[in-house]
């Protein structure tokens, strides 16, 4: 069953002047048609500027859709009655750390989505602790946010995510701002959820390597969905990435062109162990 | 050199002032507030003082460090208690300097005055240093809810007041980062008088109130993200209850501001 699916979303940036008349527009999701099953890891790929984040603030009713229609778990996002369910459904997880923690206190700001739902006070404990636990920081829950690590700060709000039990969870660029050890633990923590307790997830990034587990690759150039399909899939088309300006893992590179030179392994090759295993079967 | 800035200055000890209820102590103060223009005579001073070494002492607070408080306006009653010694009316001067005339009227208002802030200081700083930011917030959301009735935004003054508390360190940082990075492309701070040193600030503040606006826009998505629509509806992970103590602290009070009363109506 698919939780999420766009149909022909179009949206539309439209910048006026001090008279109201419109001076420019800019399209950033220039009709996309997205498909995406509930309990699955996907990931929407795209350089600065690809429509990617925009795409993500459709499926939280950040943005409402200028023409199409955007479905989750079957309600229409354009409905403003469906804006807060929906908000509940899909939780998201954005880009800056610090920018998104609300409260002085990590428990207390894991509570700040359920308080606003209106959760009973003692289910909110249960909740916090619970989620706290999933990603790692039950340590830290009396804890400043501000003495954390940038990776920590990213578990603890995909933490106050979580502790709204949504079924699907958005995150947009959470890793850009990290360092390579806060990526992998917040990585870490998303699969474990996925995997664990069912949440879909949608990781919306420019690195490569983090597309690779996923179930299921989106690739948007310029408001526009070019490619998807599983990673092996996306990544065996090398030369089409690259006219997207996108980049391959470095093995699926390496594996790439040593086929070129002539060698006699298979596209897509994804981990370092794929490519070990099709070189020793060369003879 | 910014972050020697505390707000708050909570100090952390484990006492009964810290567990009382913010509320409590919200009440308190005002009560202790009143109290001190109330008094008219020595015996009413005599029990404010005694309340006052009351609450010290149970705030397990040391007195050196609460009185730290009172530096920062040495000034300001010094200045206050000289306006009051010379230009308070009476009859009989004690003491004339060609226009000035110091008349025991005035003596007794400045010493007044000087007892008044004094203690103002010290009582109300007892508040801060036992109550942390964030239950201050919370006492004031949940004291002054009465009035969002009258159309009083209680609930969105508590929640900016915290917002506030949790991003001053960040923009602190954030304000050295400028600094350091201005410095680094030769900017000076350091150089010239106080107006030139403020007019050196100029250009730090920009970045800073660009940064700012770009904050709060984020934080207000990541808010409205995870269902936030103000205070309607919304249920508390720590809710403020009262207390065994919190109500014997009640108790207390309410005797000490009737005494003070009784005390101010029969003149002592």
């Amino acid at each position: 069953m698919s939780i999420i699916k766009a149909k022909d979303l179009v949206h539309e940036y439209i910048r006026r002047d001090e008279d109201g008349n419109v001076k420019m527009i800019q399209t950033a999701i220039n009709h996309v048609d997205m498909d995406i099953e509930e309990g699955s890891f996907v990931a929407v790929l795209g350089h600065n500027g690809s429509g990617k984040s925009t795409f993500a603030k459709h499926i939280n009713v950040l943005l409402s859709p200028t023409e199409g229609t955007v479905w989750v778990d079957g309600k229409d996002t354009s409905n403003p009655l469906f804006t807060y369910p929906i908000r509940r459904t899909a939780g998201m997880v954005f880009q800056n750390p610090d920018n998104q923690i609300i409260a002085s206190v990590v428990e207390e700001d894991v509570g700040f989505g359920p308080e606003n739902i209106g959760v009973p006070t003692d289910e909110i404990w249960t909740r916090v602790e619970e989620s706290l636990k999933s990603v790692g920081m039950i340590k830290y829950r009396t804890h400043s946010p501000n003495k954390l690590s940038g990776g920590q700060k990213q578990r603890v709000a995909i933490a106050g995510v979580m502790a709204m039990e949504p079924k699907c969870i958005i995150l947009d660029e959470p890793t850009a701002m990290l360092d390579p050890n806060g990526r992998k633990e917040v990585l870490a923590a998303v699969h474990e959820l996925n995997k664990k307790k069912g949440v879909t997830v949608i990781l919306i990034t420019h690195y490569m390597e983090e597309v690779v587990d996923c179930d299921r690759v989106f690739v948007m150039d310029s408001g526009k969905l070019v490619m998807q399909g599983t990673p092996k899939e996306v990544f065996s088309k090398v030369e089409e990435l690259k006219e997207h300006r996108l980049d391959v893992p470095q093995i699926t590179l390496l594996a790439h062109e040593l086929k070129e030179a002539g060698l006699d392994i298979p596209e897509g090759i994804l981990t370092r162990e794929e490519l070990v295993e099709a070189l020793c079967r060369l003879s | 050199m910014l972050r020697e800035i505390t707000l708050g200055q909570y100090y952390p000890a484990d006492s009964v002032i810290h567990k009382l209820d913010p509320r409590v102590k919200l009440v308190a103060t005002l009560v202790y507030v009143v109290s001190l223009f109330l008094f008219k005579g020595v015996v009413g001073f005599a029990v404010i003082t005694a309340f006052l070494v009351l609450a010290v002492k149970l705030s397990k607070v040391p007195f050196l460090y609460m009185i730290k408080g009172l530096k920062a306006i040495v000034i300001l009653m010094i200045l206050s208690a000289l306006f009051n010694l010379v230009l308070t009316p009476g009859i009989n001067p004690v003491f004339v300097l060609g226009p000035i005339k110091v008349y025991p009227e005035g003596v007794r208002m400045a010493v007044l005055m000087l007892i008044r802030l004094s203690y103002l200081i010290v009582g109300t700083s007892i508040m801060t240093l036992t109550t942390t930011p964030n239950q201050l917030t919370d006492g004031l959301e949940t004291g002054l809810a009465p009035f969002s009735k009258i159309g009083v935004p209680v609930h969105a003054i508590a929640m900016m007041m915290s917002i506030a508390l949790r991003f001053i360190p960040i923009l602190i940082e954030e304000t050295d980062l400028i600094m350091k990075a201005q410095m680094a492309r030769g900017a000076d701070f350091e150089k010239g008088n106080i107006i030139q040193k403020a007019k050196n600030m100029v250009p730090l503040l920009v970045p800073l109130f660009v940064s700012a606006f770009r904050r709060a826009d984020d934080l207000a998505m990541a808010m409205e993200a995870r269902c936030y629509t103000g205070g309607a509806g919304r249920t508390k992970m720590k809710p403020l209850r009262y207390g065994k103590a919190d109500a014997l602290a009640y108790i207390v009070l309410f005797a000490f501001l009737a005494t003070v009363i009784v005390l101010r109506i029969f003149g002592y």
